[in-house]
């Protein structure tokens, strides 16, 4: 015999004209791990956001208990039993890990906050559930990973029968997430019922009893986990079957583009990260850059783009300017080691920046402002300083079209997107310029499946309408089936080019560890990490 | 002790203080007693005003209508004294009108989430022109206010005539430092309050309703303008002017700022300002420097650009302050 948790009866929220959540209904009964699993923007959050009474449904009805009243703010749902912790976190950074666990329930003894009564609590939750913290530590002192276990633990204080969790894992590393997904079942197991939003399939298959699908704002599916595998639910979040690996055609190398030599490039703290490097790229190929992060991959990235001024050594950008760069008007070979962005840009390098929140994007500005932000002085939507505001919202609409960003209209700000709709505007900035190089670093990271496929086939179009592509992931299965000759990058060097299509995972983990020490260890761990997309049974 | 390990510095730097004061006591008491008794004349008034803005920043709430505030509290508890011939009446008149204008920027800012910036602004601008249009000359209070002698601590030599003995509402300043310093940090209540200043949201989602505690602490540090103010026309003097507060609740903006948003470290930087500007009056009367009395009048604004340069950088005011708070925003 189950006691019914919660229970959803046709929830919707609109903001405007977008359906955040239509008519949705679940139920969560106690003792079991409950998944709810989407694209980004499919509405997990608002929904799971009105259990916790931090938004006021339309209509429906949310049950807790048995109890049918509307849930009036975040301290009724925590006195009903229900705890949250937050895809961005709910901590104040300047204060204790004890303040923040109590903040809200403070043990009071003589009119004072009873610090060490909840410093002892502390310590007791803490060893309870295996979730190591230190009672006094500053939150800003902490990493992220430890700030998540804080979060736990103040949601678990408040003696919870359910736990919801707001994509907890997208900040942890694998061993972390590890640790994660054995807490939610050993909480499960003591009682205490869990939600999980998340869109990596293998944490729903490892974690979760059961699956709400949803899409577009709808519940699509409900399966239980035992009946269903990887390919399976991922159908069921995108609408379609999802190709895991790249449909592209062989590559057909034109005349190179890109010419880097002896270029060397120091980080952010002076010292050398690209040392003595040369790399090539033709037109029409894609040249994926492999390697464990932080091997000079953003500086080599960033001085192309000319963000970054090298040290040493040479940047040239070649071409004949008729087939493509067509909007840049630049002909011939650009010496491009001391250009700055604008340069760049203007010579035809199109450049999907790692960090898009910083360099990507600007998020208080609309769609359309942001997808001419890389070209907005150019003739087409300025004349004379004076901007053209219908070439601007024509060419808005168009790039919106063809690149399914899924927004209320072309001038939404661009910051109130979900991610993938996010760097689907960057791409789509990029690409529209037609560059002859297209350098994209992590084009897919914090991006749902059914973007990235739309992504990397994208990026299969442009080369293969003659554009030369640079791509830098950390993800090794990205590298490797988009890519159509692989670089392996260590310390700052080029130490090896592969051919993605017959390189094995040990050999790929030992050239990328420097050919040297602790080469096996390394291509472990990429192998574990490539067995995400893989069948996690 | 946890008390002196948190508050080291602070304490050191009382204690050297209490020291040098005695040195100079020794050396020459009469010029000791009489400069000091000036500086905290002078520090009461930002005293009052700077847990004013304390209160409201560490709540989220920036408060840039502490002089309007404070220049209609002393308006209204002058008038409503003479009027009345009660000073009690007056004091709490005065009192009175600070917790309403307290609460026209509470609600203002906090309910209807209007800009705070604006909503002080206005409270400065409609203080002026409201106090200025009905002032009217030759009025006089019934009587000076009352002294008080604190038993025990009076008798401290140097510090207890100083703090210990004089009117209402100098007492009431080093309560009013003491409780909220207290109630800051070992509170409750204090806890809310700071974590309402950092992070709003995540007081929100631990079922502290942000919204109340901001209303209540706003409105409440409009009665603390309210005693400043009629400090200022009741007790340090017993008259009032058009302009009469003379840009005291913005001096006591820097002097929050300079004690780190601290109600203990906001005294001693209010006492440093009245302790310099005492300083300068004394050198000028005795011919010590020869300079027009108004370059001494100048002094505490000269020494408020001074510190603010200074203490730009070094101190981190609360994160929220000045962002109204939307529910589920976060």
């Amino acid at each position: 015999m189950t006691e019914r948790l919660l229970q959803l009866r046709g929830v919707t929220k609109h903001y405007g004209p977008v359906r955040a959540n239509h008519d949705i209904s679940l139920h969560v009964d106690r003792g079991e791990v409950v998944a709810l699993l989407g694209e980004n923007g499919a509405g997990k959050s608002t929904l799971v956001k009105q259990i916790f009474g931090l938004v006021t449904p339309d209509a429906g009805e949310i049950v807790v208990k048995g109890d049918t009243r509307p849930i009036s703010g975040p301290s009724d749902a925590i006195a009903r039993g229900i705890g949250m912790v937050h895809q961005h976190f709910q901590l104040v950074p300047v204060m204790t890990v004890t303040e923040n666990i109590v903040l809200g329930h403070e043990p009071i003894s003589g009119g004072r906050v009873d610090l060490p009564a909840a410093r002892a609590r502390v310590q007791e939750l803490s060893d309870r559930y295996g979730l190591a913290v230190d009672p006094d530590a500053e939150i800003a002192d902490l990493p992220v990973g430890t700030q998540q276990r804080v979060e736990i633990l103040k949601a678990l204080s408040r003696d919870v029968d359910l736990l919801i969790l707001d994509e907890p894992t997208a900040v942890l590393t694998p061993q972390e997430t590890d640790e994660l997904l054995r807490v939610m079942r050993e909480l499960a197991e003591s009682g205490t019922s869990v939600v999980f939003i998340t869109h990596k399939l293998r944490e729903v298959l490892a974690a979760a009893d059961r699956v709400y699908v949803l899409r577009g704002g709808q519940q699509v599916g409900e399966v239980a986990t035992a009946d269903v595998d990887e390919a399976g639910l991922a159908e069921l979040m995108v609408g379609r079957s999802v190709v895991l690996r790249v449909e592209k055609d062989p590559a057909a190398p034109g005349e190179e583009v890109l010419a880097v030599e002896g270029l060397h490039v120091a980080d952010d703290r002076g010292l050398p990260a690209v040392a003595d490097l040369s790399l090539s790229v033709r037109a029409g190929e894609i040249v994926g850059l492999a390697g464990v992060e932080g091997n000079g991959q953003r500086e080599l990235v960033e001085a192309i783009a000319g963000m970054r001024r090298p040290t040493g050594g040479r940047i040239h950008l070649r071409g004949d300017g008729t087939t493509q760069g067509g909007a840049s008007g630049a002909v011939g070979e650009v010496d491009l080691t001391r250009a700055r962005p604008d340069r760049a840009r203007a010579a035809g390098v199109g450049h999907v920046p790692e960090d898009r929140e910083r360099h990507g994007l600007v998020g208080s500005f609309s769609i359309a402002d942001n997808l001419v932000l890389n070209r907005f002085t150019h003739r087409l939507f300025a004349r004379r300083g004076v901007r053209n505001r219908a070439a601007i919202d024509d060419n808005a609409t168009r790039l919106r079209e063809q690149f399914d960003i899924r927004s209320a209209g072309i001038h939404t700000r661009a910051g109130a997107l979900s991610g993938g709709n996010k760097q689907k505007i960057v791409v789509a900035r990029e690409l529209s310029a037609r560059p002859r190089l297209l350098m994209a670093a992590q084009p897919t990271r914090g991006v749902d499946v059914g973007s990235i496929e739309f992504i990397h086939s994208q990026v299969v179009a442009a080369r293969d309408a003659g554009a030369g592509v640079l791509l830098v992931s950390a993800e090794l299965d990205e590298v490797l089936s988009l890519s159509d000759r692989v670089l392996v990058i260590h310390d700052g060097h080029i130490v090896a080019e592969v051919d993605p299509a017959t390189i094995d995972r040990a050999e790929i983990g030992r050239l990328m560890a420097g050919g040297r020490r602790d080469a096996q260890a390394l291509a472990d761990e990429w192998g574990a990490g490539g067995e995400k997309q893989g069948p996690a049974h | 002790m946890g008390f002196v390990r948190a508050n080291r510095t602070g304490l050191a730097v009382a204690l050297a203080v209490v020291v040098a004061a005695y040195v100079a006591y020794a050396v020459d008491g009469t010029l000791t007693s009489s400069l000091l008794g000036f500086a905290w004349s002078f520090a009461v008034p930002l005293v009052l005003a700077a847990l004013v803005g304390v209160l409201g920043e560490r709540s989220g709430v920036i408060n840039i209508g502490i002089e309007g505030q404070m220049l209609g509290s002393a308006f209204v508890a002058f008038f409503a004294a003479a009027l009345s011939g009660s000073m009690l009446l007056g004091a709490l008149a005065g009192m009175g009108t600070g917790l309403l204008l307290g609460a026209f920027l509470a609600w203002t800012t906090v309910k209807w989430r209007m800009d705070q910036i604006i909503a002080g602004v206005v409270l400065n601008i409609v203080a002026t022109g409201l106090t200025s249009f009905f002032y009217v000359q030759g009025f006089t209070l019934p009587q000076v206010m009352p002294s008080i002698e604190v038993p025990l601590l009076s008798s401290i030599p140097l510090f207890g005539p100083v703090f210990f003995t004089g009117g209402p509402f100098s007492l009431f300043a080093i309560v009013a430092v003491l409780v909220i310093w207290f109630g800051l940090f070992h509170t409750r209540w204090g806890l809310r309050t700071r974590a309402v200043g950092e992070h709003p949201h995540a007081a929100d989602t631990a079922g502290v309703d942000v919204v109340r505690l901001r209303l209540l602490n706003v409105t409440l540090a409009g009665l603390l303008a309210g005693a400043a103010g009629a400090y200022l026309s009741m007790e340090a003097s017993s008259t009032f002017e058009r302009g009469f507060t003379a840009g005291r609740g913005f001096l006591a903006l820097a002097i929050m700022i300079f004690g780190a948003w601290h109600p203990g470290k906001a005294m001693l930087a209010a006492l440093f300002f009245g302790l310099m500007s005492g300083a300068a009056a004394q050198l000028q009367a005795s011919r010590v420097v020869d300079i027009p009395e108004q370059f001494v009048n100048l002094l505490p604004y000269v020494l408020t650009l001074v510190v603010l340069a200074v203490a730009a950088g070094r101190v981190r005011p609360p994160a929220a302050a000045g962002e109204p708070f939307v529910k589920g925003d976060a």
